[in-house]
């Protein structure tokens, strides 16, 4: 591994506070990193020196004067394409935004600017979000750091891919059925998908509106845990985000984990799990057992029916969403002899096939005649999903699963075959669906050293739940099991 | 067959796309291995469940931590002088319009 891959928000804080470095040359370090592994990773698809540099400068000047270091003073992350970020170009991996440079910024870009981070850059990733292997990205797929002929999984992979490779510390994804966490396992980091409505949405380039949430990459759960300090709370630009209180998640994640109940539902684990993912997930819910907590079985009876349910929901609102795409307001226009040509001539061109599919799926779940079997079907089994998760809270603090069914696999093997690739973000969607947060941490690897993730679900808005399981195994070795 | 030709054409031109002839055969057999997947949903007995339409969890009491009521600001004008920035990234666009073919015959 690179130098670069051992900064984490503390080494960063202290090399500044002990002047071992400033906020430019680390800066300069990342992108010089980026440069060298950057042509065949694919992670980035933009970078932003001069936003970079004078955020770094900022830095410095503070640090100068004496004083206080802001939480992320300094500190290089990546941000997913689709994200938008004032003067930066912002293309969520489509050619129809292929030259689109957004006039606002995200709030969590925002955020994350005010407590002192520094944005290197946009991050690769499939079309509009939608894949799990990145390889639907119009700019080219993402290669995996760890195996460079695997997908990094998607669709932040990317991001996962810049943080897992060292060229950000940190990095912010988007996940609507697994876009994070399925990354976040297939790369070897820690992956956080909080809670449908902690964080804001606005300035997030909407896929499925129900499912979108933003949440960071890190190396380690104290760096995911200070993003989300920074990222979490209420806006009053996004309706949807919850006026919640947030805690402080550093402060909170090293309480022992004594008497905590956690969930393991049997429906996680039979056909089509790897037998060494299993192996592996069962060690690590051993070492939670090992460090206080009780394991309670679980039964999940819907979990089977999510991947169904998110195909309409997830298509559905994205047929809605991406109607907005029609060569009138940004991005690309092909020219048309009528206002209806020039849509259809546009979306044509722009739209690359797994887009068009979805788009084609959604409002085929929408269209009369087919609405009730199909989209009012998927929100009443969606319920049932959300019930399985309330129920299991009434028993349990954590519910703990894998990731993901296999490790990540070969670029191309899923490609042909729309369904299989589906398939891969089976163990996601279903808290995807129930809006509750989920985690995804390195849980060992296979013998052919592909890393493994286990997942730690919590109820809703208990972000500070699931990073104190996580913090806990990874401070007892859980990682490498 | 859940999915027939003439239906993928139907639902290409409900969504604005244009499909070359060889991608609506390809389409048509994609879609339906979904659509017979998806098939698996009418398994479950819903006569009874609510479609699911707010994401804020409900409590057995009806409560949510964010309360029921969302979070609304008062309902005062804000300066959104943005018309500008907008307009720039627009494909045509003649201030403070955006430019399309002609819609309206005369």
């Amino acid at each position: 591994m690179s130098a670069a891959s051992t900064w984490t928000i503390g080494s960063v804080r202290d090399a500044l506070l002990g002047k071992k470095t400033s906020a430019r040359e680390l800066v300069n370090d990342f992108y010089a990193q980026i440069e060298r592994r950057n042509p065949e990773l694919n992670a980035f698809l933009a970078l932003c020196p001069e936003r970079a540099y004078a955020q770094a400068d900022r830095v410095d000047a503070a640090i100068a004067k004496g004083q206080p270091l802001q939480p992320l003073a300094g500190v290089p992350v990546a941000i997913k394409d689709v994200i938008s970020t004032q003067g930066v170009r912002t293309t969520c991996g489509s050619k129809i935004l292929e030259n689109y440079t957004p006039p606002y910024d995200a709030t969590a870009i925002d955020r994350l600017e005010k407590a002192g981070a520094v944005v290197m850059g946009k991050t690769n990733c499939d079309e509009f979000a939608m894949g799990s292997s990145n390889e639907n990205s119009a700019y080219g797929p993402v290669r995996n750091p760890v195996a460079l002929d695997r997908v990094p999984g998607g669709s932040s992979g990317g991001s996962a891919a810049a943080v897992a490779a060292g060229l950000a510390v940190v990095a912010l994804g988007t996940d609507t059925g697994g876009s994070i966490r399925q990354p976040g396992a297939y790369c070897g980091i820690p992956a956080l998908m909080p809670t449908y409505g902690r964080v804001s949405r606005y300035g997030l380039i909407a896929f499925a509106s129900s499912l979108d949430r933003i949440g960071p990459f890190a190396t380690n759960i104290a760096d995911a845990a200070t993003v989300m300090s920074v990222i979490a709370g209420h806006d009053s630009n996004d309706s949807t985000s919850a006026a919640v209180p947030v805690p402080d998640y550093l402060a909170e994640i090293e309480n022992p984990l004594t008497g905590l109940r956690i969930g393991v539902p049997e429906d996680y684990f039979g056909a089509g799990l790897d037998p060494e993912v299993k192996t592996k997930v069962q060690a690590g819910i051993s070492l939670l057992e090992r460090l206080g907590c009780k394991r309670v079985p679980l039964k999940m009876p819907h979990t089977d029916y999510a991947i169904a349910t998110y195909y309409i929901v997830a298509t559905a609102e994205a047929s809605s969403n991406l109607a907005r795409y029609d060569g009138v307001r940004y991005g690309l226009r092909v020219q048309g002899t009528t206002l209806m040509d020039m849509y259809r001539k546009t979306r044509e061109r722009g739209f690359g096939p797994e887009v068009k599919r979805r788009i084609m799926l959604g409002t085929y779940a929408l269209s009369s005649g087919y609405y009730d079997a199909y989209y009012l079907r998927a929100q009443k089994v969606r319920s049932l999903i959300a019930r399985d998760f309330a129920s299991a809270f009434e028993k349990v603090d954590a519910i703990v699963t894998p990731t993901t069914p296999t490790p990540a696999f070969k670029l191309g093997e899923k490609t042909a075959d729309p369904l299989q690739m589906y398939l891969a973000d089976i163990y996601t969607v279903t808290g995807s669906l129930a809006g509750v947060p989920g985690i995804s941490v390195p849980c060992g690897t296979k013998a052919t050293g592909l890393p493994i993730g286990m997942q730690i679900f919590g109820s809703h808005f208990d972000e500070a739940r699931v990073l104190q399981l996580a913090r806990a195994f990874e401070k007892a070795g859980g990682f490498s099991i | 067959m859940k999915i027939s030709r003439e239906e993928v054409l139907r639902v290409a031109q409900l969504a604005h796309l244009e499909l070359a002839p060889e991608e609506v055969e390809t389409y048509r057999a994609q879609l339906d291995e979904i659509l017979a997947y998806i098939g698996k949903l009418q398994e479950l007995d819903v006569s009874n469940v609510e479609p699911m339409t707010q994401m804020l969890p409900r409590t057995a009491g009806g409560a949510t931590p964010a309360d029921a009521e969302p979070e609304l600001r008062d309902d005062v004008p804000l300066p959104c002088n943005v018309g500008g920035a907008v307009l720039a990234e627009a494909p045509d666009a003649a201030r403070p319009f955006f430019r399309v073919p002609k819609v309206i015959e005369r």
